[in-house]
């Protein structure tokens, strides 16, 4: 029920969200219809952490709860970050290519967001690996935790290193209003949009781990 | 016995077999040489491309060096049933990691004091600076500090070997790009304060992630 009403409400505000982005707002700044990706590629960069983090939440949790619901919410949020962290890195190159003249460079930001998807990955890799599944739970909650604290010190040495990215201008506060509404609504959108599937993508594994509990009792 | 007796123990344990094997030493070494003499032949004579690519090269060979002597520290004791009796030895896990993280500190040190000589000799490039035998020191403690951990953990998966760089070096990029700024700063003549930021990021590194992996240590010994 509350799956259901967060899918309504994810598809009210997808349509507000797209009509915000093509029609409402006016293309602002000198890169001209180019701009137009940040609505798409901030919420993408902010889920790829957000999931992460969550990823992480859920890996500290089982490892001193030792309860497998929170393998559960750790794994699937995972791999929806994945999959966003992915999305983030090609909508970053097709941004690159018309504002940079290159697909690829080895700008902080993408780069740390390169290093973030080699450490999900890794996550995977290690269950996929492992002996048997509660072991790669454990080994994979363990890459979880090394991998979130790395983050802040991957993001500090690349900005270090490289920075042509342009600054946050969120933060700066130098973004126009208009903007800033529709890059929020963007954000609040996806944001939903991640909830949703992660609740579905829980209950599926949990339905899962129920039918093979099952299978064992009867045999 | 306290806990850095033990500790010690554990270390001896490793030199001693390793003084009687010479496995891990004589392989890592052998291997580096190696691929510095690659290295160093793929870019050739010409002495400027070599004082640009040579923070580089060293660092990546590191890298290697560092996950090849990190896959040998713990499959011996698993294949020779030495960790059961480890596990079952009265210390706590976490003398376990502080003992191997220490042995594997040796063993990294004494490739390295051999490798950084064989590369100023062959690349011509005065690698030999107090600056970058420091963060050769320091970044080696972060390597150490990541590399023990996943190296017990890698130990319990299929295919092994496959499995420890692609945990270990995601993770240690930004102690590589560090000391890859770092040698090359040096190497531009550049003076100590104009270094201390990126061995500030090292020892941050090195700091946070003893305390992690000691942390979570416990979790990934399994017999």
């Amino acid at each position: 029920m509350k799956r259901n009403l967060l899918l309504a409400l994810g598809f009210v505000s997808v349509v507000i969200t797209l009509y915000l982005i093509f029609v409402w707002v006016p293309t602002i700044t000198e890169m001209g219809i180019v701009e137009r990706i940040f609505y798409l590629m901030v919420p993408m960069g902010w889920l790829a952490l957000l999931a992460f983090v969550v990823t992480f939440a859920g890996s500290v949790l089982f490892l001193v709860k030792k309860q497998d619901r929170w393998d559960f919410l750790a794994r699937s949020s995972a791999e929806i970050g994945i999959v966003f962290t992915t999305v983030t890195l090609f909508i970053g190159a097709i941004w690159a290519k018309p504002i940079w003249g290159v697909w690829w460079t080895w700008e902080a930001r993408l780069t740390a967001t390169m290093i973030l998807w080699f450490i999900y990955l890794s996550y995977f890799v290690v269950r996929s690996f492992a002996t048997d599944e509660h072991r790669g739970a454990v080994f994979a909650a363990v890459v979880a935790i090394v991998g979130l604290v790395d983050v802040p010190i991957i993001a500090l040495s690349t900005t270090l290193w490289r920075g042509m990215h342009p600054p946050a201008l969120v933060f700066k506060g130098d973004i126009a209003p208009e903007m800033l509404l529709v890059m929020l609504t963007s954000v609040g959108t996806f944001t939903i949009l991640y909830v949703f599937l992660l609740m579905l993508r829980v209950s599926v594994r949990r339905d899962e781990a129920e039918v093979q509990r099952l299978k064992e009792l009867d045999r | 016995m306290t806990f850095w007796n033990k500790v010690i123990a554990i270390t001896w344990k490793d030199w001693l077999s390793e003084m009687r094997t010479r496995e891990v030493v004589s392989s890592v070494l052998v291997f580096t040489l190696l691929v510095i003499l690659i290295f160093t032949l793929a870019f050739g004579a010409d002495r400027e491309l070599m004082t640009t690519v040579a923070p580089g090269i060293l660092w990546a060979t590191f890298a290697f060096a560092g996950v090849l002597s990190f896959s040998r520290s713990f499959v011996p004791e698993k294949e020779h049933g030495c960790l059961e009796g480890l596990m079952a030895a009265p210390i706590s896990r976490e003398v376990i990691y502080a003992g191997k993280g220490l042995s594997s500190l040796l063993f990294m040190l004494i490739v390295e004091a051999i490798a950084l000589p064989a590369f100023a000799f062959f690349s011509n490039v005065p690698v030999l600076s107090p600056q970058i035998i420091l963060v050769t020191f320091v970044t080696t403690v972060g390597f150490v500090a990541v590399g023990t951990l996943f190296s017990a953990l890698s130990a319990n998966t299929r295919a092994r070997e496959m499995v420890l760089p692609v945990l270990f070096l995601p993770i240690v990029i930004p102690i590589l790009i560090s000391a890859i700024k770092v040698s090359e700063l040096a190497l531009t003549g550049e003076p100590w304060s104009n270094l201390f930021t990126w061995f500030q990021i090292i020892g941050a590194f090195d700091l946070v992630f003893l305390a992690v992996s000691y942390l979570v240590f416990d979790f990934v010994i399994v017999e």
